[in-house]
């Protein structure tokens, strides 16, 4: 489903992402981990096509075409979703504007037809109820005022509206409280698991990944790909730390 | 007949930004045009419009307002040529003046605000919200005198200008002038210009927003603090509608 290969990438004039290549089939939920700094939103922004994020080598086919090929807001279209680590305020202008355009002018891009505003309201209703989210901070601007941990929670309701086929999720369990790390990975659950949708999961801890679990987990260092492994590989870097597991490797 | 009133030059504070040049094509015949209009005391006079053609246009209103009296004036502003809004105000005891004005453009052309508010008595406020968005080598300005007399204590005057310039040749300009004889006087002026904010166009992409709707979200959520105080929804919508509108025609 996504198949990225000898990955090469620089953030301004810098090589960050030097030569990666990851696979994630339908059906498959691939947690990343790695250190501080080893280009794991670097990759996120890259897929994402974000300003500034320049490719020099390698490619990633999505969903059977070239991802490179499609402008950032036309990936999305086609079905990716993108968590991000620090999302964005948008002052002005209320999320249930916000998402309703986004996904309409996403249906719009896959030739389907626009969902009017009850049916739209209907839907966010239901998915803001699966995050366990007052309908009230929807009518509120994009991220304006959210706490941390509300933000994250925020991305996952809109995950949820957009119904995307394959999520880069970039620590959304970062700045999350006890209860609301369950109800994420919950939401995350429902809303990804599934034969048809793909994952990519970048996080520093396993409490997300016992109620996420993953079917691989790969350890990212230096712009690379260095270790991937089962769902113990995970259990184990809780345990022993990057450099007494990547020293074994 | 009216009197043959000699042009003005850039070198008059009031008309640095001006466009002389379609000042001349406007004659100046026009600048002995006011429309002028006396709100009585407790009384409200509301009044929002659209100004700005293809021809250049300079429009001035005079406002009287006696104590306690309110005016409240919501401009659109999308000349394609020259456009100036005069406005001069001069506010009794406890009187209020509420102005917002858009204005928005492309092409060359300058579009202003020229406002004077003279609180001549004490307690009487004042509110001016301005937000230019302009493209291609377009201006917008906001030139707006405050004159708070002596005798007129407890004055509250605020005014309030933000740019969003979406190309490298345009323009935005606020000139605050102030002129303050009371001393129990709170006067609070902003004034920023700035681009779009490239993360927000990121994060919106990543959500599927081509960049024309993100231009336009953003511009309307831009916009709209000029008229947050415009309460006839419809009225509002209208003015909004017609900046947007101007919006669209940049390619
Ligand atoms: N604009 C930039 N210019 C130069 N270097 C940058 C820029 N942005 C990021 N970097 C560098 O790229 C490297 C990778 O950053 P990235 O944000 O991808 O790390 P990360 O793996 O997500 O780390 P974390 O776990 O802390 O979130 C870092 O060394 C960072 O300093
Ligand atoms: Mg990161």
């Amino acid at each position: 489903m996504l198949n990225i290969e000898n990955l090469h990438a620089n953030v301004g004039d810098t090589p960050i992402l030097k030569g990666l290549t990851l696979e994630v089939p339908a059906g498959e939920v691939h947690a990343i981990m790695g250190p501080n700094g080893a280009g794991k939103s670097t990759l996120a922004h890259v897929l994402g096509g974000k300003p500034g994020y320049e490719v020099t080598q390698g490619s990633v086919e999505f969903r059977g075409g070239d991802l490179f090929d499609l402008d950032p807001h036309e990936r999305a279209g086609a079905g990716l979703f993108l968590g991000f680590q620090y999302p964005v305020e948008i002052p002005g202008v209320s999320n249930v504007q916000f998402l309703r355009e986004a996904l309409n002018s996403q249906r719009k891009y896959r030739g389907e037809e626009p969902l009017s505003g009850g049916e739209f309201l209907k839907l966010a209703k239901e998915k803001a109820g699966l995050l366990k989210m007052d309908m009230e901070m929807l009518k509120r601007q994009v991220n304006v005022g959210f706490s941390g941990g509300e933000k994250k929670r925020a991305e996952m309701v809109q995950m949820g509206i957009l119904d995307p086929k394959f999520a880069v999720l970039d620590e959304t369990d970062s700045g999350l409280d006890i209860d609301a790390l369950r109800i994420v990975g919950e939401g995350i659950n429902s809303i990804m698991r599934s034969p048809d949708k793909g994952v990519l999961l970048i996080t520093h801890y396993q409490r997300l990944l016992d109620v996420v679990k993953p079917d691989r987990v790969s350890i990212l260092a230096d712009g690379r790909i260095v270790q991937t492994g089962g769902p113990e590989l995970a259990l184990r870097l809780e345990g022993e730390g990057y450099d007494a597991v990547m020293a074994d490797a | 007949m009216p009197e043959t009133a000699t042009l003005p030059t850039r070198r008059d504070e009031a008309w640095r930004y001006a466009d002389v040049d379609a000042l001349a094509r406007i004659g100046a015949e026009a600048l002995d045009q006011w429309t002028e209009m006396a709100v009585p005391a407790g009384e409200t006079h509301r009044e929002s419009f659209i100004v700005g053609g293809d021809a250049p246009e300079l429009r001035r209103i005079r406002l009287v307002l006696s104590a306690g009296a309110r005016a409240e004036l919501f401009v659109t502003n999308i000349g394609a040529d020259y456009t100036r809004l005069e406005v001069e105000v001069t506010l009794g005891k406890g009187a209020h003046f509420e102005f917002g004005g858009i204005t928005i453009g492309g092409g060359d052309a300058v579009r202003e605000f020229v406002t004077t508010t003279i609180h001549a008595e004490p307690e009487a406020t004042s509110n001016q919200t301005v937000r230019s968005v302009h493209w291609g080598t377009g201006t917008g300005n906001f030139l707006g005198e405050i004159k708070v007399a002596r005798r007129a204590q407890k004055t509250g005057a605020a005014q309030d200008f933000k740019g969003l310039l979406l190309e490298a040749g345009a323009s935005a300009n606020a000139v605050p002038q102030l002129e303050i004889f009371a001393d129990d006087v709170k006067c609070a002026h902003g004034a920023t210009v700035g681009q779009l904010d490239e993360s927000a166009r990121y994060y919106m992409a990543a959500r599927g927003l081509s960049p024309e709707e993100t231009r336009r979200l953003l511009v309307q959520a831009f916009l709209g603090d000029a008229l947050v105080e415009l309460g006839d929804d419809a009225e509002r919508e209208r003015l909004l509608e017609a900046a947007l509108e101007k919006l669209e025609e940049r390619k």
